[in-house]
C-alpha cells in the first residue's frame, strides 16, 4: 500500500521534472489549453442544465434536478410540434443542399480544368470565389433587397421571377414558406460553389497527364476520359468531402437561416439551431434549449463518427 | 498543347468555358448590380431600368452615408476587431500548433485529440451563451479574446511546422536556441506562407463576424459593421414599407450603398487573398 503510494508520487515527481526542465514548451502550450478550457470545455459542464429546472438566479448547480423532463417536453410535450418540425426541416434542407449543392462544385472543377487559357481560367475562378469572402449579412442583404416585392418597388430578382412566370405579381418570395428552401439553397450555391470547387480542382490537377494520354491512345472519348480517369483520380477527395458533408448534416448554415427567415416562413425554415435560439435564448426556456442543443450535438457527433467509419470500410480514407 | 484536338473535344471545351464563364459572371453580378443600383435615380430604379450599368447617376446616397456617424463608428470597430482579433487568434494558433507538433510533449495525443474534438462537438448555443455572459464577454475585449481560434487552423499550422526538417531544429539547438527563439526565428520565418494564409482566414472571419457580436455586445458604440448593417436593413425595410420617403433615390439604393461600403474593403484585399487562399485550402488536404 505504502509502496504503491510512493511509486505514484515518484511518477508524478518525474512528470513534474520533465515539465520543469522543458518549461518553455509547456508555456507555449498553456494559452491554447486555457482558451479551450474556458470557451469550449467549461460550457460542456453547462450541459447539466438540460437535466435541470434551470433558474438563472440559482445557477446551473443550484437548480433542481429533473432528470429527462426537458427532453420529454421536446419529444412529446409542449414543444414537440415545433421541435419535430425543426428536426425535419434540418434534414430536408440538408438533403436538398446535398442533392443540388454537392455536384455543382465538382462540375465547376471539371470544367475549370478544361479551360486551357490560363488568364481566362484565373479570371473566372477568382470571380466565382468572391462571394465566399463576403459576409452572410452582406449576401443575405443583397438577396433580400433583390427579392423585395412591395407596392412601391420590385427588386430585380422578383421582376425576373414574375416575368418568366415562376411567381405571381403579388407574391412576396421572402414572406412565403414555399420559397424559403429554394431561396436558401440557391443563395448557398451562389456563395460557396465556386470556393468549394477549389479542392476538387486541385484533385483533378494532381492526376497524372500520362493517364489521359493513355486513354486517348486507346481511342477513348471525352466522356470515357471523365469516367475512367478523372473520377477514379478524384475518388479519395470525393469520399472525404462526402464524409465531411454527412458529418455536417445537422449544421445547415445557421447564420444564413436567421438572416433569411421570418415568422411567416418558420414552417419550412426553422432548423434545430434556430429553434434553440428562439426557445432557449429569446424565449426564456434555457433548459429546454440546452436539451435541444444537446440532442443536436450528439446526433451530429454520431453522424461524423458513423460517416468516418463507413469511409474507412469502403476505402482507406479517414478523417483521423 | 496537342495539335490534334478532335472536334468533339473542342466542342466540349467551348461548352465548358461558356458554362463556367456564365457561372462566374453570375456570381459577380450582384456586386456590380448593387453598385449600379446604389447610384441610380429613384424613378429609374423603381421602374426597373437598372440592369447592369447605372441610370440617372446620382451620388446623393453616398453623401448621406458619409454623414451616417453610426456607420463609420461601426466600420472603425470592425477594423479594430479584425486587427486585434486576428493578432490574438494567430498568437493562440501558432503557439499551440508549435507545442502540439513536438513529439516529446507529454500527453501529446490526448492534447491533439482534445483540439480536434472541438471540430465535431459543441456544448450548444445555450451553455455557450451562459458561459460567455458569466465570464463577462459583453464588450470589445471579450469579443476579441473569447472567439476566433479554430481547430482546423491549428492542425493546418501544426502539419506545416512538422514538415520543417528536423536537422534545422537540431542545428539551432546546438547553437543554444531555446523554445521561444526557435519558434520566432526558425519556425515562423520558414512558414511565412502558411502564417499569411491562416491570418487571412482569421481576418475574413473576424471581418464577417455577426451572430455572437449581436448576442453579446451591450454597448451600441461597440457594434461591428455587420451588426450595424443588419439592424439598418431590418429597420429601414420597416420604415420603407410603412412610409415611403420622398427622395431623389430609392430607399433600396441606400441599402445597396451600405452593402457596397462593406464589400469595398474585401475587394481591396481580394487580389492578395485570392493568391494565398487556394494554397491554404489545398493544404487542408495534407494528411499525416
Amino acid at each position: 500500500m505504502q509502496d504503491e503510494l510512493d511509486r505514484e508520487q515518484n511518477q508524478l515527481f518525474r512528470v513534474l521534472q520533465i515539465i520543469l526542465n522543458d518549461y518553455r514548451l509547456y508555456l507555449l502550450l498553456l494559452p491554447i489549453v486555457i482558451w479551450y478550457g474556458l470557451w469550449f470545455y467549461k460550457p460542456l459542464a453547462g450541459l447539466l442544465i438540460a437535466f435541470k429546472n434551470f433558474q438563472p438566479n440559482l445557477g446551473a448547480l443550484g437548480s433542481d434536478f429533473v432528470g429527462f423532463a426537458n427532453f420529454e417536453t421536446l419529444i412529446n410535450g409542449a414543444f414537440a410540434p415545433q421541435f419535430w418540425r425543426a428536426f425535419r426541416n434540418t434534414f430536408v434542407i440538408s438533403l436538398y443542399g446535398f442533392i443540388f449543392g454537392f455536384p455543382i462544385p465538382i462540375i465547376l472543377a471539371l470544367f475549370f480544368s478544361e479551360i486551357v487559357n490560363n488568364f481566362l481560367r484565373n479570371v473566372s475562378q477568382t470571380l466565382s470565389y468572391l462571394p465566399h469572402f463576403l459576409s452572410e449579412v452582406t449576401i443575405t442583404g443583397l438577396v433580400l433587397t433583390m427579392l423585395r416585392n412591395s407596392e412601391t418597388s420590385t427588386g430585380i430578382l422578383s421582376s425576373l421571377l414574375i416575368n418568366i412566370g415562376l411567381i405571381e405579381e403579388t407574391t412576396k418570395v421572402v414572406q412565403n414558406a414555399d420559397y424559403f428552401r429554394p431561396m436558401f439553397i440557391i443563395t448557398g450555391i451562389w456563395k460557396e460553389a465556386g470556393y468549394s470547387s477549389i479542392v476538387f480542382f486541385a484533385a483533378i490537377m494532381a492526376i497524372s497527364p500520362v493517364l489521359y494520354e493513355a486513354i486517348k491512345v486507346d481511342g477513348g472519348n471525352k466522356l470515357q476520359e471523365i469516367r475512367y480517369v478523372t473520377f477514379p483520380g478524384m475518388a479519395p477527395t470525393l469520399i472525404i468531402m462526402i464524409v465531411l458533408r454527412i458529418g455536417r448534416m445537422l449544421s445547415v448554415g445557421f447564420e444564413r437561416v436567421i438572416l433569411l427567415y421570418n415568422a411567416n416562413t418558420y414552417e419550412t425554415a426553422d432548423t434545430l439551431a434556430t429553434f434553440v435560439l428562439r426557445i432557449g435564448l429569446e424565449g426564456g426556456n434555457p433548459a429546454v434549449g440546452a436539451a435541444a442543443g444537446m440532442f443536436d450535438s450528439i446526433i451530429g457527433f454520431g453522424l461524423v463518427v458513423g460517416a468516418n467509419f463507413i469511409s474507412r470500410q469502403i476505402s482507406d480514407t479517414s478523417l483521423w | 498543347m496537342q495539335i490534334g484536338l478532335s472536334r468533339s473535344e473542342r466542342a466540349f471545351k467551348i461548352f465548358a468555358l461558356t458554362l463556367v464563364g456564365g457561372f462566374s459572371l453570375l456570381a459577380f453580378f450582384p456586386v456590380v448590380y448593387a453598385f449600379s443600383a446604389s447610384i441610380s435615380g429613384k424613378i429609374a430604379y423603381e421602374t426597373g431600368q437598372v440592369l447592369i450599368t447605372p441610370v440617372d447617376t446620382t451620388f446623393e446616397v453616398y453623401e448621406l452615408i458619409y454623414l451616417d456617424k453610426g456607420l463609420w463608428i461601426s466600420f472603425i470597430n470592425t477594423l479594430f476587431y479584425t486587427v486585434f482579433g486576428t493578432a490574438w487568434s494567430l498568437f493562440m494558433t501558432i503557439t499551440g500548433a508549435y507545442a502540439l507538433g513536438k513529439r516529446r510533449l507529454l500527453f501529446r495525443r490526448t492534447f491533439n485529440f482534445l483540439v480536434v474534438f472541438t471540430m465535431w462537438f459543441s456544448a450548444g448555443m445555450v451553455p455557450l451563451f451562459l458561459n460567455y455572459t458569466s465570464l463577462g464577454v459583453d464588450n470589445r475585449w471579450g469579443i476579441i479574446v473569447a472567439f476566433g481560434v479554430q481547430a482546423f487552423n491549428i492542425i493546418l499550422m501544426r502539419s506545416f511546422f512538422e514538415a520543417i526538417p528536423h536537422e534545422i531544429e537540431e542545428a539551432a539547438r546546438i547553437d543554444g536556441a531555446n523554445e521561444f527563439q526557435m519558434l520566432l526565428s526558425i519556425y515562423m520565418p520558414m512558414s511565412k506562407a502558411a502564417v499569411a494564409t491562416i491570418a487571412l482566414f482569421y481576418a475574413t472571419s473576424r471581418w464577417n463576424g455577426y451572430f455572437w457580436a449581436r448576442m453579446l455586445l451591450q454597448n451600441s458604440t461597440e457594434l461591428p459593421l455587420q451588426v450595424y448593417m443588419r439592424i439598418l436593413i431590418e429597420n429601414f425595410r420597416w420604415m420603407f414599407d410603412d412610409m415611403p420617403p420622398d427622395l431623389a433615390y430609392s430607399p433600396d439604393s441606400y441599402i445597396f450603398a451600405v452593402l457596397i461600403v462593406s464589400i469595398i474593403p474585401v475587394l481591396i484585399v481580394y487580389p492578395y487573398i485570392s493568391r494565398h487562399f487556394a494554397k491554404g485550402v489545398n493544404l487542408g488536404g495534407v494528411k499525416e
